[in-house]
């Protein structure tokens, strides 16, 4: 670790190079190194170009994703029309951008919700110890025992029964896939400050008599966030598989309201799928990019932060 | 004689053996057994002994970083157990410690500055906007330079994170600091600066310091007194000219002889000690240095010595001196 820095900041070079490696922060110094990571970039340029054009593409398109034509049910790509109709004769390629922030916001959404639970829960566990430790712990270790998708598909398969409306069972797959999530959040999040407390500098603050805000704030979380950032990253395009999965089965977002797993479905029809590729073609293509782009670019910026690979 | 600044009295720490589906405790390792030692004002305390024998344990229970199983540990005069925690918390400033690893024992996101200024600034020993003058200040004393304070710790050496650790115990104007092979981790060179920059500072703040170490040579040089621990007792303590001029234990004899001397011709009866330093989850019986001392006899295996007054400040734990 000291080596690799010590090139870009050596102890011994005074004056004019001494003032500016005294700028240098780990942050900007972990930036530098993503930046010369050529597929990460890769990876963080393509999420960024999914998320615009998903969310600025349908305010320059002419179709409204929900008007239905059915003079141009099941037509083919054409000029007019670049990705085809749908069986409703809605224009795909609307409603493939309008699907994809759904299913992006689904992602992010659900993501965020996990690594504040997890976080928190993982924190006050590893932190505190003792019977909160104990408490959150073991209901971490039931949830993880119940295999998620099953869970999920319960879940879900109650929310059709209870006829809950299309337009807030997007929230609520977001709050389910969210409870999915976060006890393996928790557990590396715990796993991490019970390991960093053992640190001689964390004894430090100890001897120092520091008061116990610094100790969090100054010296745990920021040892902390780096791995937290990570697994958020990657965290996204799990929810955007998981959702899309509960979405395929008619499970999670439900028609009209369209998402790329809900779209897909269109390929459970013997004829949609061999003879009307353009209906499942494109939102599955999009789960495919959008998903390996947040992998490829989470794998570096794990290269980058995680200090348990060693640098 | 003065008043003491810091007692230990029958120190004792535990470390239980848990084994088994129910995680019961089979044993206990006794790091450290019955130690007891006191250091004046402005004087060097040597605490030696080999890999093992508890000399950091014993660093780590003084200042609550372990919890004793038993014993007393009496700063100042007030017992540093019984303390409320908020009130321990406003004491530490006059205890520091120093550890042994200049790597592990700064925190890699936190800037040399910060590190040694935010506890003056959590303790109100300094207004805030003199934090940063005190900090340059004793960086300076500590051989480092004003502009280090903005920088990070991997872009040091360990020799200048081992002086950033001494800096940041310094800072806080400390009366007694405990400091647990300081030099250890570094090559000869900068451990003679550091050892210099020890004796400076005591002479100039009238410091007290309990020196953990296994480097004889090292202690020789710096400490009044000193105490030679094996397997979490004491075997022996005196002052460096008692202990170095006449040594009573067998085992502080078999130390003495294993440092060596720059003069090549010198020949000396080296004792070597046979076999390892026993498990201290399951010490001898008797005298615990009685399994590898060359002079053990019977009375040994059987009786614990008592720890005995020698004349001067010269006690020692053996039957046969």
């Amino acid at each position: 670790m000291s080596l690799a820095k010590g090139e870009l900041a050596g102890p011994g070079k005074a004056g004019a190079k001494a003032k500016a490696a005294a700028k240098s922060s780990l942050w900007s110094d972990s930036l530098r190194r993503l930046l010369k990571n050529k597929l990460a970039v890769f990876g963080f340029a393509v999420v960024v170009f999914m998320f615009a054009v998903c969310f600025l593409g349908p305010m320059f398109s002419p179709y409204a994703d929900n008007k239905i034509n059915m003079a141009l049910m099941n037509k083919a790509p054409s000029a007019k029309h670049w990705l085809g109709n749908d069986a409703l004769g809605r224009d795909v390629l609307t409603r493939v951008l309008q699907a994809g922030r759904i299913s992006l916001t689904v992602g992010l959404a659900s993501m965020v919700l996990s690594v504040l639970l997890g976080g928190l829960l993982g924190i006050i566990a590893g932190y505190y110890r003792g019977v909160a430790d104990q408490i959150i712990m073991r209901v971490a270790d039931l949830l993880l025992t119940i295999p998620s998708l099953p869970l999920l598909f319960i879940a879900g398969a109650l929310l059709s029964e209870w006829k809950v409306p299309p337009d807030y069972r997007m929230y609520i797959v977001m709050i389910m896939l969210a409870i999915v999530g976060w006890p393996g959040l928790a557990r590396m999040v715990r796993g991490q400050i019970l390991s960093l407390r053992e640190r001689e500098f964390m004894q430090a603050t100890t001897v120092l008599g520091l008061r116990s805000r610094r100790k969090l704030f100054n010296h745990l979380f920021p040892n902390l966030v780096p791995l937290l950032i990570v697994i958020a990253t990657l965290n996204i395009g799990g929810a955007i598989l998981s959702e899309s999965v509960l979405s395929f089965f008619g499970l999670g977002v439900t028609p009209p309201t369209p998402t790329w797993g809900n779209m897909i479905d269109a390929a459970n029809n013997m004829i949609d799928f061999e003879k009307r590729p353009w209906l499942w073609i494109p939102p599955g293509l999009s789960i495919f990019v959008t998903v390996v782009a947040i992998n490829i670019f989470g794998d570096g910026l794990r290269d980058v932060l995680d200090p348990k690979k060693g640098r | 004689m003065s008043e003491a600044l810091l007692e230990v009295r029958h120190l004792k720490k535990y470390f239980p053996i848990k084994a088994g589906v129910l995680n019961r405790t089979v044993g206990h390792v006794k790091a450290v057994d019955d130690i007891s030692l006191t250091i004046r004002p402005g004087e060097t305390f040597g605490l030696v002994g080999e890999s093992g024998s508890g000399k950091s344990t014993v660093g780590k229970t003084i200042v609550r970083l372990t919890e004793k199983t038993e014993g007393e540990v009496r700063f100042k005069g007030k017992d540093l157990y019984h303390l409320p925690s908020e009130e321990l918390r406003k004491l530490r400033p006059e205890l520091q410690l120093i550890f042994q690893d200049p790597y592990s024992s700064l925190n890699p996101r936190v800037r040399i500055g910060d590190a040694i200024g935010e506890a003056l600034l959590d303790h109100g020993l300094v207004p805030k906007e003199e934090i940063r003058e005190r900090v340059q200040e004793v960086l300076a004393s500590c051989g480092l330079s004003a502009y280090h304070i903005d920088r990070l710790p991997h872009e040091f050496s360990g020799g200048q994170r081992q002086r950033i650790g001494i800096a940041r115990a310094l800072a806080l104007n400390p009366d007694l600091i405990i400091a647990d092979e300081p030099v250890s981790a570094l090559d000869v060179s900068i451990q003679a600066q550091i050892i210099n920059l020890f004796r400076n500072l005591q002479e100039t703040r009238n410091l007290s310091y309990l020196f953990i170490s296994h480097d004889l040579s090292v202690v020789e040089h710096l400490c009044n007194r000193i105490g030679v621990m094996y397997l979490g007792s004491m075997m022996e303590t005196g002052t460096r000219d008692e202990l170095f001029l006449t040594p009573l234990h067998p085992y502080t004899k078999a130390l003495l002889s294993a440092v060596p001397v720059p003069i090549p011709k010198l020949k000396r009866e080296r004792i070597v000690l046979r076999g390892d330093i026993p498990n201290p989850a399951n010490p001898p019986s008797g005298c615990k240095f009685h399994t590898r001392c060359p002079l053990a006899v019977e009375r040994c295996r059987l009786e614990v010595p008592e720890f005995r007054h020698m004349g001067g400040e010269h006690y020692v734990a053996c039957h046969l001196a």
